[in-house]
């Protein structure tokens, strides 16, 4: 199993070392003068608790939704069936006897797969009917609708009086956003959709179907993207005000030159120099999905799943969950406050408010507000 | 626009099977990276008599010295100190916190002992309770000081439980998960400690009280959890002095007649007990304190309050009317106690006013009665001082009328003095003169 995380920490110590107190750059907390960090003079065992989480967890089992947004014909089913190698849903082919929808409809599936002993209940939700109507207007809002109200569910579930053990956790982790390959930049309803949503979930935005450019358009579309991105302000997934620490600043950085990602989704193999591998077949060649040189489409599965699938739900716990309760619980605006009570109106009708621009930070001391 | 989301129930949840190398493997090294960036939190209270070796046990454990002065025998009453420490080994930092029971069971009426402990721990789920509550809140970087594990110290005297642990266990058990040991084993034979021990556990279950279970559900330390839990309450020996033993150093506590090893499994069980704290069940001891104690306090806190999930209609209640009504009725007892206050105020305030009345009122007249005397007395003194000044007058006039009266009399008492003069001598002679003849 390769440990992505391991070229993070300079202080990897093995387990019959003599103890010194390394100041690694990992420290998110120093230690307070009222907390001296003693000598240990020999082995203890404290590390054996690593092992102990890890056992529980993969014994609970690990939840992860994500939700793909697109025009359709951009190739959302394939995609979700290439990451997750499997038929999460059939792909729709156009023109096949299925309507377009009328309204925008959100479909969700929910799978179970183990993986080497980890189980993992994966949730994909699509939206298909987005962007296809003459006027979309607001075609955002029954979306928001949705994140919100996974948000309202889980929050409604945690200021009970007995409540579950654990929380079954719907919210929304990862939002997928499938730029179509025009070659120009970005058009209105993608800001616009890209706006509203960088507030409230993690986005993260993909060239779809980028076997209709080449590598140079690529890598133009690439820049124009990013540019609009920047001057609309746009966060998307990774942010950089979530950063911790220069190994994160650095790892990240990499990505987010890279984003948006240029993929091809295919859940076909077929026979390349002897190796069966997943691909599209033209006649001009065949588009291996799996290879770099190709598409794109490693880096944003091992951003999804092998590297930052854990932090994309911290930060869905921590930040943007935090950020929809700190406004519902300010709802209320008549009733006084006091420094540690439940205000809870009834949840509005309309779940579609946003809660506004970030004011809850990752590290306790970073107390500054970004205002975007 | 209609939003329609097609969510299947739990029932169709469908077990699917992967093509290929998907990746998310990683995720429980992913978890696990994360935390141990944050750190974690462990937090052991350490429930026993003074001098039964608590400290030592602390230092012996963790294979540090941990500063500290011991405690005298004369403390007033039973109180709580909490010491922080940060330990690290290898890539794993612990935020450690010993609690102390200061003064347990040195009184000479131990009837309130168990209280402080139980106010101690109540106090932390409470800060955590308040931190959660909060609107603008932070938990992912609380440092919980929830306390995790209560080691109880039993005094080894070898016949049974003393009345004041099977009554601080009792109050202790819903809060806390504890883990009975033995201190200071090594004066108990080996005979007498199997008899001691089943008593013990014995002694609990008749009474009911709930120590910690070591978890038998996984399969990975179902058995060892077994097969230490069989040896519970462990008798630990506790000691930071080294001896030499065959050719190396090792921990042990050294008597004219042997030495007793710590970590030798023949002689006391502290290496179970590090096992079973430590490595083993430190991440389970953690998670039942929070979704066990932690939950039972948050639901009983949050009940009292008069927070409910439904009302007898089984709609869900809103927090905000009950809180609404509760604040109200608050507000009202505060006003009403603001008045009676007030009142208080003001009847006080008039009668020291009356009373300052009075005083001055009795000043007043002391000074008219002290006005007047002194009047009187000046009125007294000036008739003196007239009669004075009349008689001296009087004496004048009569010196003056004397004088010359004199002066009158001594011119022609001059004469007359003559004649006297003369008379008197005659009558000198002559009376002389009878007086020889007598």
């Amino acid at each position: 199993m390769d440990r992505p995380g391991d070229d993070r920490h300079p202080c990897a110590l093995g387990p019959m070392d003599p103890l010194r107190w390394s100041p690694s750059p990992c420290t998110s907390r120093p230690p307070s003068p009222r907390t001296p960090p003693c000598e240990m003079l020999g082995h203890v065992g404290i590390e054996a608790v690593l092992e102990q989480l890890k056992i529980k967890a993969m014994k609970m089992g690990f939840e992860f939704n994500i939700m793909v947004v697109g025009q359709s014909g951009l190739g959302k089913s394939t995609m979700v069936n290439t990451l997750f190698k499997s038929k999460m849903w059939k792909s729709t082919l156009p023109g096949l006897g299925v309507p377009m929808p009328q309204t925008l409809q959100l479909q969700s599936v929910t799978h179970i797969i183990e993986e080497n002993g980890v189980k993992l209940k994966l949730t994909v939700t699509d939206t298909p009917g987005f962007g296809d109507q003459i006027n979309n207007d607001k075609c955002w809002d029954p979306i928001l609708g949705y994140i919100n109200g996974q948000y309202e569910r889980y929050l409604q579930e945690e200021i009970l009086i007995t409540r579950q053990r654990h929380i079954p956790d719907t919210r929304v982790h990862c939002c997928v956003y499938f730029v179509p390959p025009t070659g120009h930049c970005l058009r209105p309803l993608d800001i616009e959709f890209l706006q509203r949503l960088c507030r409230t979930v993690n986005v993260v935005p993909v060239i779809a179907r980028a076997d209709s450019l080449t590598i140079e358009e690529r890598e133009a579309f690439r820049r124009r993207i990013q540019h609009d991105l920047r001057a609309h302000c746009i966060e998307v997934y990774p942010q950089k005000c979530f950063d911790e620490d220069i190994n994160d600043r650095i790892l990240n950085s990499k990505i987010r030159d890279r984003i948006p990602f240029a993929v091809v989704g295919a859940d076909q193999e077929h026979l390349v120099n002897g190796r069966c591998v997943l691909g599209r077949k033209t006649k001009w060649g065949i588009i291996e999905v799996e290879n770099m040189a190709h598409c794109e489409f490693p880096l944003l599965r091992d951003l999804l799943i092998r590297s930052h699938l854990q932090d994309l739900k911290d930060i869905t716990h921590n930040v943007h969950y935090e950020n929809y309760r700190v406004f519902r619980l300010n709802q209320s605006h008549a009733l006084p406050r006091g420094p540690g009570w439940v205000n809870l109106a009834p949840a509005p009708a309309d779940l579609t408010a946003t809660p506004g621009p970030w004011k809850v930070r990752w590290q306790a001391h970073d107390s500054s507000d970004e205002e975007c | 626009m209609a939003v329609a989301v097609g969510r299947p129930s739990n029932e169709e949840l469908r077990n699917l099977s992967l093509s290929g190398h998907v990746g998310f493997d990683s995720l429980p090294d992913q978890l696990v990276n994360k935390s141990t960036s944050q750190g974690f939190c462990f937090n052991i209270l350490c429930v026993g008599e003074t001098g039964i070796g608590k400290s030592t046990l602390m230092d012996t454990l963790f294979n540090t010295k941990f500063e500290s002065d011991p405690a005298t025998h004369n403390e007033p009453g039973v109180r709580l100190k909490a010491r922080s420490y940060e330990l690290q080994e290898s890539n794993v930092r612990l935020k450690l916190t010993i609690v102390d029971t200061v003064g347990f069971g040195d009184q000479i009426n131990k009837d309130d002992s168990y209280k402080p402990i139980v106010e101690y721990i109540d106090a932390q789920f409470e800060a955590y309770l308040q931190e959660e509550l909060k609107i603008k809140r932070s938990l992912f970087n609380y440092h919980d000081t929830r306390v995790h594990a209560c080691l109880y110290f039993i005094a080894p005297t070898g016949h049974s439980l003393k009345s004041l642990d099977l009554v601080t266990m009792k109050k202790l058990d819903s809060k806390v998960n504890i883990i009975p040991i033995i201190a200071k084993a090594d004066t108990i034979a080996k005979n007498e400690l199997h008899k001691f021990k089943s008593k013990i556990m014995s002694e609990l279950v008749s009474n009911g009280v709930q120590i910690y279970q070591f978890p038998t559900d996984e399969e990975t330390v179902a058995e060892i959890n077994a097969t230490m839990s069989v040896h519970l309450p462990f008798s630990v020996v506790g000691s930071t002095e080294e001896v030499k033993i065959g050719n190396k150093m090792a921990k042990a506590r050294q008597y004219p007649w042997g030495v007793v090893q710590v970590e030798n499994e023949n002689h006391c069980d502290f290496v179970k007990l590090r096992e079973m704290l430590i490595r083993v069940n430190m991440e389970d001891l953690r998670e039942q304190t929070h979704s066990r104690h932690y939950e039972l306090y948050r639901r009983c806190k949050l009940e009292e309050m008069g927070f409910k999930d439904t009302d007898p209609d089984s709609k869900p209640f809103s927090l905000q009317e009950t809180y609404e009504a509760k604040r109200n009725e608050f507000l009202g007892e505060l006003q009403k106690k603001e008045e009676e206050m007030r009142q208080m105020f003001v009847m006080r305030v008039k009668e020291k006013e009356a009373e300052l009345k009075e005083a001055e009122k009795e000043l007043h007249e002391k000074f008219d009665l002290l006005k007047r005397t002194h009047q009187e007395e000046k009125k007294k003194v000036e008739d003196k001082k007239k009669e004075l000044e009349e008689e001296v007058n009087n004496f004048q006039k009569k010196k003056a009328a004397a004088q010359l009266l004199q002066s009158q009399a001594q011119q022609s008492g001059a004469q007359q003095t003559k004649k006297d003069k003369d008379k008197k001598k005659d009558s000198e002679i002559a009376v002389t003169l009878p007086v020889r003849t007598k």
